[in-house]
């Protein structure tokens, strides 16, 4: 038993102490951290946007080419994988321009997350009673007030879940980040395997690091659904 | 009465409900006088809740004219939504906002739309709560309330932006028999005090007692209209007369 313990301490110690490679990680952690938050923020903004020009499309029938520009950005993000277009975006659209690999991940994720976020709140639209939208209107609201003040909320609350899920998926896919040479949280720990020959080490504090930031996710989008259930007695 | 005091004139009014083969309205006019209590009776499909929808253009009629307050609502260029402020309306399912306490749910409109203020709001909403006996719920949620509270507050939300007519689309029919009586009695005590309503409904008693003018409408059109009193005793028209055998 103590023998183990030795040796998981010298393991400890090479994989992390040594050389300082605990940066590898605190680093990486910091790059993802940063690419999430800005795609969860830049994929609300999207996701909003083209969920009420669909369901506008949908319940007026107004906004017609808007309407078919949004169809199409949502059948060709949703239907190719996210690391291609990680990649394409990198690679073709900005390779000759020079710009922070930074900026290209955020727009990457944030316009492959908006496509998701755009459905959900859009189902979350469609699910409130029409006459919610008549009583607005009927009391002289137009379309954008009765938005804003009845219908958004509602379909706020009832898909919080659903884009609480979208964002924990949302920061997992960042770990494909190491296709364009970004050192996030999994580049770093797969750095420090490639210097310490030992895959267990790093490789399950990645895994460890990501399962607590989910947790934490997870425990905050239920706090914040709690709150707003507060209303439903 | 002068043409002075018409408050709604209709005029020509036909809908057509896109798929549908037949008009849904079929060329309705009518005028609609200030303080007037117009109920709308007929068989279910008979057009009486479009036709009511089509007032504050909820739905969009195909053909046609309606001047509320002398102006063309179903021009283009007018600005529906700040005729709608002055057309309350009730609905069969109370669409109270459920995410708004019932305080939140009287005062929105006012304060949003009317520039008033908060204070100013609330104190309107208090003293209509504490007419149809509801002081007490300002602060509950629309899912803590029976349906006859929510169709009440319903009726106050309307009243709290000071509309020039009330238009009621079958405000009992979703209510349980033991709670139509209290929305009723609103109705009722508005009707006294001579606001204009326009009101479709099933109570047949009811429009009895309150209306000034009971219309009868069946397949998109106006079969008939008249006082209470000869259009439950002398109908005319032989659809009429098969109606009210079957609902009385």
């Amino acid at each position: 038993m103590s023998d183990w313990i030795i040796a998981f301490k010298d393991r400890f110690y090479v994989n992390f102490i040594k050389d300082d490679r605990w940066q590898y990680i605190t680093n990486g952690l910091w790059v993802t951290l940063r690419i999430t938050f800005f795609a969860v923020i830049l994929g609300i903004v999207i996701g909003f946007l083209v969920a009420i020009i669909r369901s506008t499309y949908d319940k007026t029938g107004k906004m017609k080419i808007a309407n078919f520009i949004c169809r199409v950005y949502l059948v060709v993000i949703r239907g190719t994988p996210v690391v291609v277009q990680l990649l394409i975006i990198y690679f073709v659209i900005f390779a000759s321009v020079d710009i922070g690999k930074m900026f290209v991940a955020v727009i990457a994720f944030g316009i492959n997350s908006g496509a998701y976020v755009a459905e959900i709140v859009r189902s979350g639209i469609m699910s409130i009673d029409k006459g919610q939208f008549e009583a607005g209107r009927s009391l002289g609201f137009n379309y954008v007030q009765t938005m804003i003040y009845i219908i958004l909320p509602q379909a706020f609350k009832n898909v919080l879940p659903a884009l609480g899920n979208e964002f924990i998926v949302l920061l997992k896919e960042t770990s494909i980040s190491g296709y364009i040479a970004m050192e996030d949280l999994t580049k770093g720990g797969d750095i420090i395997r490639s210097r310490t020959y030992d895959a267990m080490m790093p490789l399950l504090a990645v895994a460890l690091i990501y399962l607590v930031m989910v947790m934490i996710l997870e425990f905050l989008v239920r706090k914040l659904e709690r709150r707003l259930r507060s209303s439903d007695h | 009465m002068t043409t002075d005091n018409v408050l709604i004139s209709v005029n020509g009014l036909k809908k057509k409900f896109e798929g549908m083969e037949l008009h849904a309205l079929n060329g309705v006019s009518i005028d609609i006088h200030r303080g007037e209590v117009v109920f709308v009776v007929g068989p279910s499909g008979s057009g009486k809740s479009t036709f009511l929808r089509c007032l504050n253009l909820l739905e969009e009629p195909t053909e046609g004219t309606i001047l509320f307050e002398g102006v063309d609502i179903t021009d283009k260029k007018t600005d529906i939504n700040k005729h709608r402020q002055k057309m309350g309306m009730v609905f069969q399912q109370f669409n109270l906002f459920p995410h708004m306490n019932v305080m939140k749910n009287l005062t929105l409109a006012p304060v949003k739309l009317q520039g008033k203020s908060v204070e100013e709001a609330q104190k309107t909403a208090m003293e209509l709560l504490e007419r149809v006996g509801l002081a007490n719920r300002a602060d509950a949620y629309p899912n803590q309330l029976s349906g006859g509270q929510k169709q009440r507050i319903a009726i106050v939300r309307a009243l709290c932006m000071k509309p020039d007519v009330m238009l009621f689309d079958e405000p009992t029919s979703a209510l349980d028999p033991e709670m139509v009586g209290e929305v009723l009695n609103v109705m009722r005590e508005l009707a006294e005090e001579n606001m204009t309503m326009v009101v479709v409904t099933h109570e047949m008693a009811f429009a009895k007692e309150v209306a000034s003018r009971i219309i009868f409408m069946d397949q998109g059109s106006i079969v008939e209209e008249n006082n209470p009193k000869d259009f439950f005793e002398n109908p005319k028209s032989e659809r009429l007369k098969g109606f009210l055998s079957k609902v009385i």
